[in-house]
């Protein structure tokens, strides 16, 4: 989030060249010289992932295509102490592919085979296959993989386990975590190893749950075993306006309660469906405060029944207007708008900072009109998406990033979103990370003890800390600084709400 | 949690005075699960005075829990609003906590379709043995901050620590449920499981033993009478459907008492965790779950022959009852056990907790 300590490349430094000279002739003993890439032209465009206001120069980009290469990079950094950093596409939104000045960038994207196996319904990808590409493969048998991050036609499964990432379809479908099985990868020293099975479970501990998600930091994951399902036969979507945030809030806890679980539902406020209609012209209600898109899914008898019942709990709940789609094509219209949030808010703005902290369903009201308030407070605009079902939202602050204080600005904005999240029981991030972005707000959401549990966790993987270093777990140094500029957690307002 | 609630408190100074005399702790709820892992050692450190439920609010579709809470408890509270934990945990006798069904998790018969234990926790709150009180993940579903240490304790036999509190994600009761049995043999039924799951039926929950498949369908009322249809079968009336299914997730079906003869013979009870599609066969019995994904096998075999034959499948398999001195857990890789070294060593480096119960030296 702070976009103004971005990081720029290393000052030349004659040490750095020498160490660069004896890494790069050290990893020439396993890899072509083809696969080695140290000139600055040539690493250039590794110099940030999708949170591209952070930059660092690599030392050395290394792109290996098996896994007997994998090893062997890993066994030589390991011994020389560089810091190793895999990238998939790149698409990241926190920073968690952001070089270290001091180490290597290792790309998995030629790692690009899988196979599907309709009769278990899995499939072994291996990383550097793309999220869409999968159920492209698996559309044949009737079946998909049902994570959809927006970012799907290039993320990667790699990058997927990484961050686990969701979608708009996982408050019934579940997160990465939920939809593998197995993954096969190399510790920092080199060595292979598996986490999961291709069974259910595994013995021992549930390292599977706590490699998903650990950017990076824990191993490197070459080949993942993920789930397939049925497709459903039929998907139809109900969009439908409301007078004011407080009653479409009221709306999806009301959906929720009554014991529907939505294929998709989203809010989108007035000043973001102004935005995203004049970019696709979806036929949006303008006049609406807040916009819900409700989804079903399933065989034509459940789709039927729960469109019934949803139309149902969403008059009641005050809809000004619903519609329901007739066809495919109607449905991926009122879809149109709402999965090009993001860039229709490019088109308003010259810059944005899209957010992704989670917050408790009941809240969601509450908290737009805590953004309404900042709006005014910090003088700048924000337009918000919700993925309302699991209460993450994704509130776009618009900037310009080339005036100084507006980026000044958007940043305490950004930080009070995520602080005011973190008091409403929720966390920092939903999907999207914490990279290096949200290091400072780790210190807002963490006590001192669980940080250095944390570290405890990465060292018992790697004890040396060189896979991803600097990442996700802020150093007590930084949470200290970072705690005289803001309130720390227990003496923050509100000491009554539970934190848990 | 607060840390100034008196059974909280007493907690902490048990743990830090056993973390001086470095002398173990057997974490006790319930007590209906010690038959589970390795035998427990150590002083009883009780937790059920940690009880009661802290929050509920199925708008959120989350529960929050403290340790001793009784599962009955927990599952009544949800039952009132038309909710429930989907994933069935086992109650092996009265007196199960909340604690216990995450420190051993298990997951019922509708694991396959629903996901397990681990995949309902969004947040826990543990006691480690340094007597910190740590809280990971949340009450949402959606979080990424950190790793997911509230899943890494999801089955982990209280070797991490003592969990004190912790958020499930719960769901709406099915609208409409029936099961419907086939008089098929083994390689029949797992065929079609096979191939049905390919489709989008609303199969919740299925189990084969000796010639008769059981399937429990699920979901929306029109999807059942429409998956009732097409698959035929027999449907078997409610209350036995209910009772039938409850004896396989508490393990009090017939099945599963291995009595003093059979334990004499040399009979173990057995857990396999398999790819669904494998075929494999031992001397015995079996009861066939999830799919064809667990598999509970009464056999004489010896372990060395169960866990090859499980290790050739992609699986593994689990000692639940015998008298076979081996290992309950499947052996770890020397990489996965340096790694559960390393984790036990950054939580209880005093090595208090449970230690033994889930592997020798953790």
């Amino acid at each position: 989030m702070s976009m103004n300590t971005a990081l720029s490349s290393a000052a030349p430094d004659p040490g750095r060249a020498q160490r660069q000279t004896e890494v790069v002739a050290a990893l020439g003993e396993a890899l072509p010289r083809a696969a080695i890439l140290f000139r600055h032209e040539d690493t250039a465009p590794f110099e940030c992932d999708a949170l591209t206001a952070y930059r660092t120069s690599p030392m050395v980009v290394v792109l290996p295509d098996s896994e007997a290469q994998v090893a062997a990079i890993l066994k030589i950094c390991h011994n020389m102490g560089v810091p190793v950093v895999a990238r998939g596409a790149g698409t990241g939104l926190s920073g968690g592919a952001t070089p270290h000045a001091a180490g290597i960038i290792l790309s998995l994207a030629k790692f690009n085979k899988m196979t599907i196996d309709p009769l278990s319904c899995t499939a072994i990808v291996q990383c550097g296959v793309r999220n869409l590409a999968i159920s492209e493969a698996s559309a044949p048998y009737g079946l998909y993989y049902a994570p959809d991050p927006s970012s799907q036609i290039a993320c990667t499964i790699g990058g997927n386990v990484a961050e686990n990432s969701g979608g708009v379809h996982c408050l019934k479908y579940g997160l990465t975590l939920h939809n593998v099985l197995r993954v096969r990868g190399f510790m920092v020293d080199g060595e292979p190893v598996e986490f999961g099975s291709r069974a259910l479970d595994a013995p021992g501990l549930d390292l599977l749950s706590v490699v998903i998600g650990s950017e990076g930091m824990l191993a490197v994951t070459t080949e993942v075993t993920v789930k397939l399902i049925p497709k459903p036969i039929l998907a139809r979507c109900i969009m439908a306006s409301f007078r004011d945030i407080e009653s479409a809030g009221a709306a999806v806890a009301s959906v929720i309660a009554h014991g529907i679980i939505p294929a998709g539902l989203e809010m989108m406020d007035k000043a973001m469906t102004a935005a995203v209609d004049a970019f696709v012209h979806a036929d949006y209600d303008l006049e609406a405060a807040a916009i819900l898109l409700c989804e079903s899914d399933g065989t034509p008898e459940e789709v039927e029944e729960e469109i019934a019942r949803m139309e149902a709990v969403l008059k009641a709940a005050g809809a000004s207007r619903i519609e329901v789609s007739r066809d495919e094509a109607q449905r991926l219209k009122f879809w149109s708008g709402r999965k090009n949030a993001f860039p229709a808010s490019g088109g308003i703005s010259p810059d944005y900072m899209c957010m992704d902290s989670t917050i408790p369903r009941k809240r969601l009201a509450e908290m737009l009109r805590a953004i309404q308030q900042m709006e005014a407070k910090y003088n700048l605009r924000c337009v918000n998406v919700f993925h309302a079902g699991d209460g993450n939202l994704h509130p776009l602050i618009l900037f310009d990033a080339e005036d100084p204080d507006e980026l000044r600005r958007c940043e305490k904005f950004g930080a009070d979103i995520l602080e005011t999240s973190v008091r409403l029981g929720g966390t920092v991030t939903g999907e999207h990370g914490v990279g290096v972005e949200k290091l400072n707000s780790m210190c807002v959401q963490f006590s001192e003890a669980e940080r250095a549990q944390f570290l405890g966790v990465k060292r018992a993987f790697d004890p040396l800390e060189l896979l991803n270093p600097g990442k996700v777990i802020p150093t007590l140094h930084r949470c200290a600084e970072y705690g005289k500029m803001h309130v720390r957690r227990g003496m923050l307002p509100f000491p009554e709400l539970p934190r848990f | 949690m607060d840390a100034q609630d008196p059974a909280l408190g007493h907690l902490i100074d048990q743990v830090k005075s056993a973390r001086l005399s470095r002398a173990p702790l057997d974490i006790c709820g319930g007590g209906t699960k010690r038959f589970y892992g390795e035998a427990p050692v150590g002083t009883p450190l009780d937790v059920r005075p940690l009880s009661g439920i802290t929050s509920y609010e199925p708008t959120e579709l989350v529960v929050t829990a403290r340790a001793g809470t009784s599962l009955k408890d927990l599952e009544d509270a949800l039952a009132e609003q038309g909710q429930c934990l989907p994933f069935e945990p086992p109650r092996f006798a009265p007196g199960g906590t909340v604690g216990g069904m995450v420190a051993a998790g298990l997951s019922g018969p509708a694991r396959a379709s629903v996901g397990s234990v681990r995949d309902h926790v969004l947040g826990v709150t543990l006691l480690n043995g340094r007597g910190e009180i740590l809280t990971f993940g949340g009450q949402v579903t959606k979080n990424v901050a950190g790793y997911d240490v509230s899943r890494l304790v999801v089955g982990s036999l209280g070797i991490l620590g003592v969990i004190c509190e912790t958020s499930l994600k719960v769901l709406p009761a099915s609208v409409a449920t029936e099961t419907l049995i086939f008089e098929w043999d083994e390689a029949r039924s797992l065929e079609n499981l096979c191939r049905w799951s390919t489709q989008p039926l609303p199969i919740n929950a299925s189990a084969w033993h000796a010639g008769r498949l059981r399937v429990r369908l699920a979901g929306a009322r029109a999807a059942v009478a429409a998956a009732c249809e097409r698959l035929g079968g027999e449907r078997l009336e409610p209350a036995a459907a209910k009772t039938w299914w409850l004896s396989v997730r508490d393990q009090s079906a017939e099945f599963f008492a291995l009595g003093e003869d059979a334990l004499a013979r040399g009979e173990s009870l057995w857990r396999l965790s398999l790819p669904a599609a494998t075929a494999l066969t031992l001397p015995g019995q079996q009861l066939i779950e999830w799919g064809g994904a667990q598999r509970w096998w009464r056999t004489t075999s010896k372990a060395e022959v169960v866990r090859e034959a499980a290790a050739r499948s992609g699986g593994h398999a689990t000692l639940i009852r015998g008298r076979d001195r081996v290992e309950v857990f499947a052996p770890l890789s020397t990489v996965l056990m340096r790694v559960h070294q390393g984790l036990k060593q950054a939580f209880d480096p005093a090595h208090i907790f449970n230690p033994g119960r889930l592997y020798l030296g953790l």
